[in-house]
């Protein structure tokens, strides 16, 4: 077994299991600190029981982000020795930042917070959650920081046979990052505003929850009215930018071949990528210049052509990425994205019109629509990273280079095996456990304790 | 003092600070089973070190984050090279993470005897590891001319790796075992003491070995007093746990572990991974770091946070002073 393809397997897999949990951590503990906030300042008991409520979910959660991350920073070091090597210089310092900026503070003050509902005033113990949002969402930012450096790097010399870092304000103001975090950050809100507006669903058509059901709903509708959008658009602002760094992301992204001007917008491809070519094309005819430069005209290169060019500037190998993939992961998290962002359109029309109870089967509707978020953030990162390929940073690092020379197959393999014995039973445990807590009444008395 | 020696001593002192806070929470962990027979006492077992451990935890990915940042090349062979002991110990501290937030989010029984179990082998396999990778750093391992590891998992297990990786354990336990007289009352405290003073002796003579054995394999003397301030220490901790003196017997103990990791930082120094199959091609603090420009910017970033960590931090404690009881939980 080649211990590069094993440890790519083993990267996405853990990656694509952590990023289950990571965006409903940033949004949630968002939303959860706002709860508290009015809690705070109106004095109701309601707002207390609805953040407890939704606070025993978001814990279960945290703890499974938490844990996963362990594993995203120490195995650059294990199984991409190279890369490590290679970047440390630059890559490593936000990563540490990451941990001394974000970590200690989200870390800490969780547990201030969940063991502290009696020991600190109420304001303090307010802050205290809005300290664990802000520790997450830094934490957030710094990763996509480092992750900006692989997709476009920028404040660095090649000197003495190493990536070193020449600017380090360059990496903050890095404008990929700039088009990154805010798409990252409102589909984390995204996440967590479907996660309360499921449930509380669940609650109403049960009639359970009363008054704390029905407020949680409502603030999770407006929640999600404002960041679905904006998370579609922060996707496409990100799309266009992406065009100008990435061209080669975008084509794989549209199965676009051929160079096109007006360009066409892929509505189903089915891709040949041996023969380069699509053996289903249906398009629409200059859509992609629409949503690319908002107008009729404008080119968008194709596959073949931005192969040759890479040939001409980084020597003979295939630059292309795996395209059926890439290309079904962006229409699954566009396709999706409509889809929420419709729901969220419909849940206000039938709540201004007070005909939610009447509608009874989108509540039903609702529940599922939980995990939709999910999907669509699944997508979005193997657009970015699968898209990347072959590069692990772009234009001078490739992944195969990266790789840690000391491994044999069968070591990552074992890894490999445990890894995914261990994240799928959690997975059961972590759904038994939302669930069961989902359901259970949300006016009960939580405690404080272990 | 140049940058790349101040970075030396910052991630020694974040894994001092790991060992020693993530120390008492590891021996609390292991404990459980022996000292919590019914499901109450494990409670206030737990919610001794409940605010605390993630807290804890954080200080080993900063030394992890840290070693990236400042000396790629100490991490990229050290973490390529310890391959299958980080799966171990990642696995370990996977199923605990999670024990601490799912063990009581259910009453069955054999559901808390499973999470129960994993907060014991999560507490336990890490402290062990980390000992024996403390050890194995000092001891020496075979690091080719490009900085490569070439041994196996097994080339890490040595007498005195392994001798060093329980003496790590037993001396957490020990720090664990007094952290929960601190923490807890009447008899929860009196048993916690009482396995303080059946373990003080074992972590003495496994002191005692690793020590002596550190001066035959390793360049322990460069430590110099340092190792003995620690023996003094850990002597004196067994004095105080005798006259109930817990506070007292816990700055020992906690002195103990901050010589022993100070010794370790000072064998190494100004290596940071020894290389036997030859001395130039250990990994030093020159060899092995970032340049100049980012130990500059790192160093502002931690000069500026460390502080406020530490003081953030040690509210959390202030915060939760109080010991834990059946009746207050």
């Amino acid at each position: 077994m080649d211990p590069l393809l094993l440890s790519r397997l083993q990267f996405a897999i853990t990656t694509v299991y952590h990023f289950f949990f990571v965006p409903l951590t940033l949004g949630l503990s968002i939303l959860v600190a706002v709860m508290e906030t009015l809690y705070v300042r109106s004095g109701n008991e309601d707002y207390k029981r609805m953040t407890q409520f939704w606070g025993k979910l978001f814990l279960i959660n945290f703890a499974m982000g938490v844990v996963t991350g362990i594993v995203q920073e120490f195995q650059f070091g294990m199984n991409w020795s190279e890369y490590s090597r290679f970047v440390g210089d630059v890559f490593g310092a936000p990563l540490a930042i990451e941990a001394l900026l974000a970590f200690f503070l989200e870390s800490t003050f969780l547990g201030v917070w969940f063991f502290g509902w009696d020991k600190l005033p109420k304001t303090l113990h307010a802050a205290t959650i809005w300290l664990v949002a802000i520790g997450s969402n830094l934490s957030a930012f710094f990763i996509l920081v480092a992750n900006s450096f692989m997709q476009q790097p920028v404040g660095y010399v090649l000197r003495n046979g190493r990536a070193e870092m020449a600017d380090f304000f360059a990496l903050l103001t890095n404008p990929h990052v700039w088009v990154q975090f805010p798409h990252v950050f409102f589909s984390g809100l995204t996440t967590a505003g479907f996660f309360v507006l499921g449930i509380s669903a669940y609650h109403l058509l049960k009639k359970t929850g009363g008054d704390l059901i029905r407020r949680s709903f409502l603030i999770a509708l407006i929640w999600v009215l404002i960041s679905s959008p904006l998370s579609g658009l922060t996707g496409h602002a990100q799309g266009v930018y992406k065009l100008q760094v990435q061209p080669m992301k975008m084509a794989a992204a549209e199965a676009l071949w051929e160079t096109e001007s007006p360009a066409s917008f892929s509505l189903l491809s089915i891709a040949d990528e041996n023969a380069q070519r699509n053996i289903v094309d249906i398009r629409l005819p200059g859509m992609l210049s629409w949503l690319y430069f908002f107008k009729a005209e404008g080119t968008v290169p194709g596959i073949k052509n931005l192969q040759a060019e890479c040939v001409k500037e980084y020597g003979p190998g295939s630059y292309v990425p795996a395209v059926t993939l890439t290309y079904w992961a962006f229409r699954l998290m566009a396709g999706i994205a409509f889809v929420m962002v419709g729901m969220a359109l419909f849940g206000l029309f039938l709540f201004v019109t007070k005909r939610l109870e009447r509608f009874r089967w989108f509540l039903y509707l609702l529940i599922p629509t939980i995990f939709l978020p999910h999907i669509t953030n699944s997508g979005g990162w193997l657009v970015t990273e699968l898209g990347r390929q072959p590069w692990i940073v772009y234009g001078f690092m490739k992944t195969e280079q990266g790789v840690s020379p000391t491994l044999t197959g069968s070591t990552v393999l074992i890894s490999l095996v445990l890894f995914t014995l261990v994240y799928g039973g959690l997975m059961l445990v972590d759904l038994y456990l939302l669930t069961k807590f989902a359901k259970s009444d949300p006016r009960a008395e939580a405690s404080a304790a272990y | 003092m140049d940058l790349n020696t101040l970075w030396f001593i910052l991630i020694g002192m974040l894994f001092t600070g790991f060992f020693l806070l993530e120390g008492f929470d590891y021996g609390v962990g292991i404990l459980l089973p022996f000292l919590g027979k019914e499901d109450e006492d494990r409670r206030v077992i737990l919610n001794s070190i409940g605010p605390f451990w993630d807290g804890n935890e954080v200080w080993m990915i900063a030394a992890g984050g840290a070693m990236f940042a400042a000396f790629p090349h100490w991490y990229a062979t050290m973490f390529s090279g310890f391959y299958l002991a980080l799966v171990l110990m990642l696995l370990a501290l996977i199923l605990r993470g999670v024990a601490f937030e799912f063990r009581s989010k259910d009453q069955h029984p054999g559901w808390r005897n499973f999470w129960d179990a994993m907060i014991f082998f999560g507490s336990l396999v890490p402290a062990l590891l980390w000992g024996i990778a403390l050890a194995n750093l000092i001891q020496g391992v075979p690091i080719d001319a490009r900085k490569n590891f070439v041994g196996g998992f097994f080339t890490l297990l040595t007498p005195y790796t392994l001798l060093f990786g329980v003496y790590m354990l037993v001396l957490v336990m020990l720090h664990g075992a007094i952290f929960l007289c601190l923490k807890t009352e009447s008899t929860m405290a009196d048993q916690a003491r009482a396995a303080a003073r059946r373990l003080w002796l074992p972590a003495v003579a496994l002191l005692i070995a690793a020590l002596a054995a550190s001066y035959q394999v390793t360049d322990a003397y460069k430590a110099s007093i340092i190792p003995l301030i620690g023996s003094i220490a850990l002597l004196g901790s067994g004095w105080n746990i005798k006259d109930k003196r817990d506070g007292w017997a816990f700055c020992m103990t906690a002195i103990t572990i901050v010589t022993t990791v100070a010794t370790v930082f000072l064998a190494l120094f100004p290596r940071v991974m020894v290389s036997t199959l030859n001395p130039a091609w250990s990994l030093t603090i020159y060899n092995a770091s970032s340049t100049s420009y980012t130990l500059t910017i790192m160093t502002i970033v931690a000069l500026i946070f460390v502080p406020i960590i530490l003081l953030y931090q040690g509210w959390t404690y202030w915060v939760f002073r109080k010991r834990v009881t059946r009746q207050a939980m």
